[in-house]
């Protein structure tokens, strides 16, 4: 690579706009003069794949959670030989991590058998401490649901006075909240703690299959491990069974205009349409707590919070059903096909002593899955679409008492303001005077917003500093996929302008570009388009029996698009980096999900 | 718009074929005692088709796929030998023989050959033969007349009782893209007379053998006119890989692929997700066809010249062929194959020649696996050395 380096962050300019952006983060998070010469040092890449957009102040709290929870269970609990956490910074409002490695080979050593144990003792249990854990989430979820943010009542009920209880609802808010932040954070640490150790063996599957057939698909690894009962894919198995319903129903007919949700209910005002909403309600908890987007923005919409985009997904269903279409899961094809593809490369493997060790990683990487799916449907949509709802409830209440103009203002205060700014509130209610915040937060609130538009706009570079000779460090391979080529081709993109990334989901299909920003334009996808999207959401994958194939700016081979493409079988390239800006609406493409390589027509 | 050219020796293109099932060729209900297709017989029928045919039985029988043909079985040979007439004019002919007399041998086996060929085949036989060979000609698209039809190879498939292989004391005449049943019938009947040319006959002498030993069927088999040709590999022959089928294909016969006079199409298959995972698709600017039954070498039309030359279906169908050969002889092959113009879509791939790799199969295979399986140490590993990206 040579003397090619990437930007320092002291040097990127701020976009106009965006003057001042600092103040939406915590000062922790920050590129600072203090720590200058480390961090000029340091290689840092964006973390485009799970947080492609500029960060409100909320958002980013879950990203510091998360790496932190990530760095934790690496660097304090498992002690992985030999990394250590992620650093992360917020510059320019994405987010830039460096990894901590661990290049001192005793130390490596002495952490084996430390890791061995501690890491023993999950593979060991896994199953029972998978059950465990789903109870936990479950938990941490109710808890999340009893968060309390009502508004402070005029007088104090009398049962406070009379149980002698000493302390009022006003502190009761000020502790409701610290409870908030305390699951928000627990939710991180619960996703980490299976997570990397899931990640390490499917890796070790992984890198043997690699070695014993250096071209194997990557595809072929993980269908051999990924699950046949996914809860990831229950919520959209139960829009099919819905749009079932709808038809034995009778009321098949209310969704012919799906986006207009009332109009939908105003036409199942019938026992039928009863019958049916009643089903609805009745599968919606949990399994339509699902985001449309990565639920990493507070502005990503639930299935429950947005009807839209589920009824119009039961409509396709309707149709393709009506048409005489078979659209449920081949559960059992899919389970014969995976043992198929499992029994032909272990009989192309060289000796029976390779047959054992295939064997032996197939089967603890499939232990592992369960978790790897599903995690994504309990944490990022199940809790984290919990604590969206309850923040929501929050800004409410700040509207009714004049802090804020609309509920989502309270996405840009910084958690530790929302502190001072709930104290403000409760004092000035104590003390029967006004509140500083209604004169201070709007104002604020609108240039912060402005800032994030503004930081939207522009996409700061995929990395800052100087390159690692060569990426050893495993997270950043297996969590992001960042290998030495790929750095490389960041510093020397192809001249050709070709639009490359990772082969996903196989095959190849030519069609006119759909390119979709958010979640609010999937139902402007049309049959037979190829989707393009920076990112896509698992709850997307109704609109993947519409679809030719799918071009991702963001993600590897794990992601969810790549995961949910798989399941649908259509071709996909993800992690292309360019193909939003670099492909428009009504182009025509050829995707090969072979090759990685995306060709405009 | 073809130059001609010095016609190119022609091969014997079913020669170890293979092809699946014959794709089933219509045919009439009630079988003649005479006429056997080759996805039709087993082993017990080996005595009545000779070791030829029923080779390309057991190559269909493990899924390969040899062009579609039929076996005239050795009852039809022996009611034409059991004619009082020509019975006892053999035997006094060869009686008082001596072998050693060359040209004596010559015009004595010449004389049997035209007595054979001379006479009169039973109604049911020639029936028989006709019938089948308008039904494969109809198989392959093509209407069958007295002097129309599919072209075919007509192939003497020598057998004898207690001899295990009598390929050496029968001639193995061969004639190639005959066509009409009226053609087709003459050159059974030359291939039954090819028991008696003169060396057939002083082998038979010299290693004491009876000419009453030896009985004859033949093989009636659709001659191949490939659309695309070329080489199979059953691994990566740049990485030794064995998850993976390597195809070089162009256009029209193989020769062009064979030769190295053009850079082939070339595919990367794998073998257990059965897709193609890499292509190059090339200028293939010349091909070798058959212009008024001489291979010749022929521009390819611009239009075709940069046009991959498979279907992703035949490609995968070559693959699983080539798949099969392996799994069928036990070690990575080296095969030929051709797509068949004539025949239907599905059924059009055809196994040419099948021989074992050389180059990845001479070393013992390096185990990937080192020493028993331990699961932390071997998550240990990876994670210290997360080395398979490095072969990306």
């Amino acid at each position: 690579m040579g003397e090619n380096r990437f930007p320092s962050p002291f040097e990127l300019p701020t976009p106009e706009g965006a003057e001042g952006w600092e103040e939406l983060y915590p000062y922790s998070v920050l590129f600072s003069e203090g720590r200058r010469d480390y961090e000029d040092q340091q290689f840092w890449f964006m973390d485009s794949m799970h947080w492609g957009w500029a960060m409100s102040p909320w958002d980013a709290d879950h990203l510091m959670y998360a790496i932190a929870s990530l760095s934790q269970y690496n660097s304090r609990h498992y002690l992985v030989p030999p990394a250590n956490g992620i650093d992360f910074r917020v510059h320019l409002g994405y987010p830039y991590f460096s990894p901590v490695g661990i290049a001192d080979e005793a130390e490596i050593g002495a952490r084996v058998p430390q890791f061995m144990e501690r890491a023993g003792h999950y593979f060991a249990n896994w199953d029972s401490l998978y059950d465990n854990w789903l109870e936990k989430v479950k938990a941490n979820i109710a808890e999340l649901e009893s968060v309390d943010f009502s508004p402070l009542p005029e007088v104090e009920p009398l049962e406070i006075v009379t149980s002698g209880r000493g302390v009022g609802t006003g502190w009761d808010l000020q502790a409701e909240y610290h409870r908030f932040q305390d699951l928000a954070q627990k939710i991180w640490q619960y996703h980490f703690e299976f997570l990397n150790l899931g990640y390490a063996a499917y890796l070790d599957f992984f890198g043997f299959c690699k070695q014993a057939f250096p071209s194997i698909p990557d595809l072929a690894i993980a269908k051999m491990v990924a699950g046949i009962e996914v809860d990831l894919f229950r919520p959209n198995e139960e829009l099919k069974n819905l749009a079932q319903k709808a038809i034995d129903l009778g009321v098949a007919d209310a969704f012919a205009n799906p986006d207009d949700v009332d109009k939908v209910h105003a036409v199942l005002e019938s026992d039928a349409g009863r019958e049916w909403l009643a089903a609805w309600d009745e599968i919606s908890q949990p399994w339509f707590n699902f985001s449309s987007g990565t639920g990493f923005y507070y502005y990503d919409k639930t299935w429950l919070q947005d009807r839209s985009t589920p009824y119009g997904f039961i409509a396709d269903y309707i149709a393709k059903l009506q048409a005489g279409e078979d659209i449920s899961r081949p559960i059992e094809e899919i389970r014969a096909e995976r043992d198929r593809i499992v029994e032909e490369y272990s009989e192309l493997l060289a000796s029976d002593e390779d047959r054992e060790a295939f064997a032996g990683k197939l089967g603890l990487a499939r232990t592992v899955f369960p978790y790897v799916e599903n995690h994504n449907f309990y944490i990022e949509h199940w809790s984290m679409s919990t604590f969206w709802k309850k923040s929501r409830e929050l800004g409410e209440m700040l509207v009714k008492e004049g802090f804020f103009t609309q509920a989502d203002d309270v996405y840009f205060v910084r958690r530790e303001e929302m502190d001072n700014l709930l104290f403000d509130l409760y004092s000035a209610w104590a003390v029967g005077a006004s509140p500083a915040g209604p004169h201070y937060w709007p104002n604020k609130v609108t240039k912060r917003r402005a800032i994030v538009e503004a930081l939207q706009k522009s996409r700061p570079p995929k990395a800052l500093g100087p390159p690692p000779a060569v990426v050893t460090e495993p997270f950043t391979i297996m969590l992001w996929g960042i290998t030495t080529d790929s750095i490389d081709m960041w510093l020397n993109p192809d001249e050709g302008g070709a639009i490359t990334g990772m082969a996903a989901s196989p095959g190849v299909a030519e069609g006119p570009a759909r390119v979709v920003f958010n979640a609010d334009d999937i139902g402007d996808v049309r049959d037979g388009e190829i989707l393009v999207a920076p990112i896509t959401a698992p709850s997307w994958a109704p609109v993947f029996s519409k679809i030719k194939a799918t071009v991702t700016d963001i993600g590897g081979l794990m992601s969810h698009a790549a995961i949910v493409c798989r399941e649908y079988g259509v071709p996909a390239v993800t992690g292309t980096g360019q193909a939003t800006t670099s492909i428009a609406t009504g182009d025509m493409i050829r995707v090969d999900g072979n090759t990685g390589k995306v060709t405009k027509l | 718009m073809c130059r001609s050219c010095p016609v190119v020796e022609e091969h014997e293109w079913w020669v170890h074929r293979t092809v699946t099932p014959v794709p089933r060729v219509a045919r009439m209900r009630d079988a003649s005692p005479y006429v056997l297709w080759f996805d039709e017989y087993t082993e017990d029928d080996r005595p009545r088709v000779g070791g030829k045919n029923a080779s390309l039985g057991s190559m269909i029988t493990a899924g390969l796929p040899v062009p579609p043909g039929f076996a005239v079985t050795t009852d039809a040979y022996e009611s034409l030998r059991s004619h009082p007439d020509l019975v006892a004019h053999v035997r006094g002919l060869l009686d008082p023989l001596d072998v050693s007399d060359s040209r004596l041998l010559q015009k004595v086996a010449a004389e049997i050959r035209e007595a054979i060929v001379a006479l009169p085949i039973h109604a049911d036989i020639e029936e028989a033969i006709r019938t089948a060979y308008a039904q494969l000609s109809a198989h392959c698209g093509s209407p069958a007349g007295p002097e129309q039809g599919i072209g075919v190879a007509v192939r003497s498939s020598a057998t004898a009782e207690d001899l295990p292989d009598a390929s050496f004391a029968g001639q193995q005449d061969t004639y190639l893209w005959i066509t009409g049943a009226d053609s087709v019938v003459e050159h059974v009947r030359r291939c039954w007379a090819s028991i008696f040319t003169d060396r057939a006959i002083a082998y038979r002498e010299q290693f004491g053998y009876d000419y009453r030993q030896i009985s004859m069927s033949v093989g009636v088999q659709k001659m191949v006119d490939p659309r695309a040709a070329g080489v199979a590999f059953t691994l990566n022959p740049s990485t030794g890989d064995r998850s993976q089928v390597a195809i070089d294909a162009s256009w029209g016969l193989g020769e062009s692929v064979v030769s190295g006079e053009v850079t082939p199409d070339n595919f990367l298959v794998d073998k257990v997700l059965r897709e193609v995972v890499e292509r190059t698709i090339s200028d293939k600017a010349i091909e070798y066809r058959r212009v008024d039954g001489v291979v010749t070498v022929c521009e390819v039309e611009d239009e075709r010249r940069t046009v991959q030359c498979l279907t992703d279906e035949e490609i995968c169908a070559v693959a699983a062929m080539a798949r099969r050969a392996e799994k069928h002889y036990g070690r990575p092959q080296d095969v030929e194959w051709a797509i068949d113009r004539d025949l239907p879509d599905g059924d059009n791939v055809i196994l040419l020649q099948a021989r074992p790799e050389t180059v990845w199969s001479k070393a013992p295979r390096a185990s990937v696996s080192h020493g028993a399986y331990d699961p932390l140490t071997s998550i240990v590993s990876t994670l210290v050395s997360p080395m398979h990206r490095k072969n990306q």
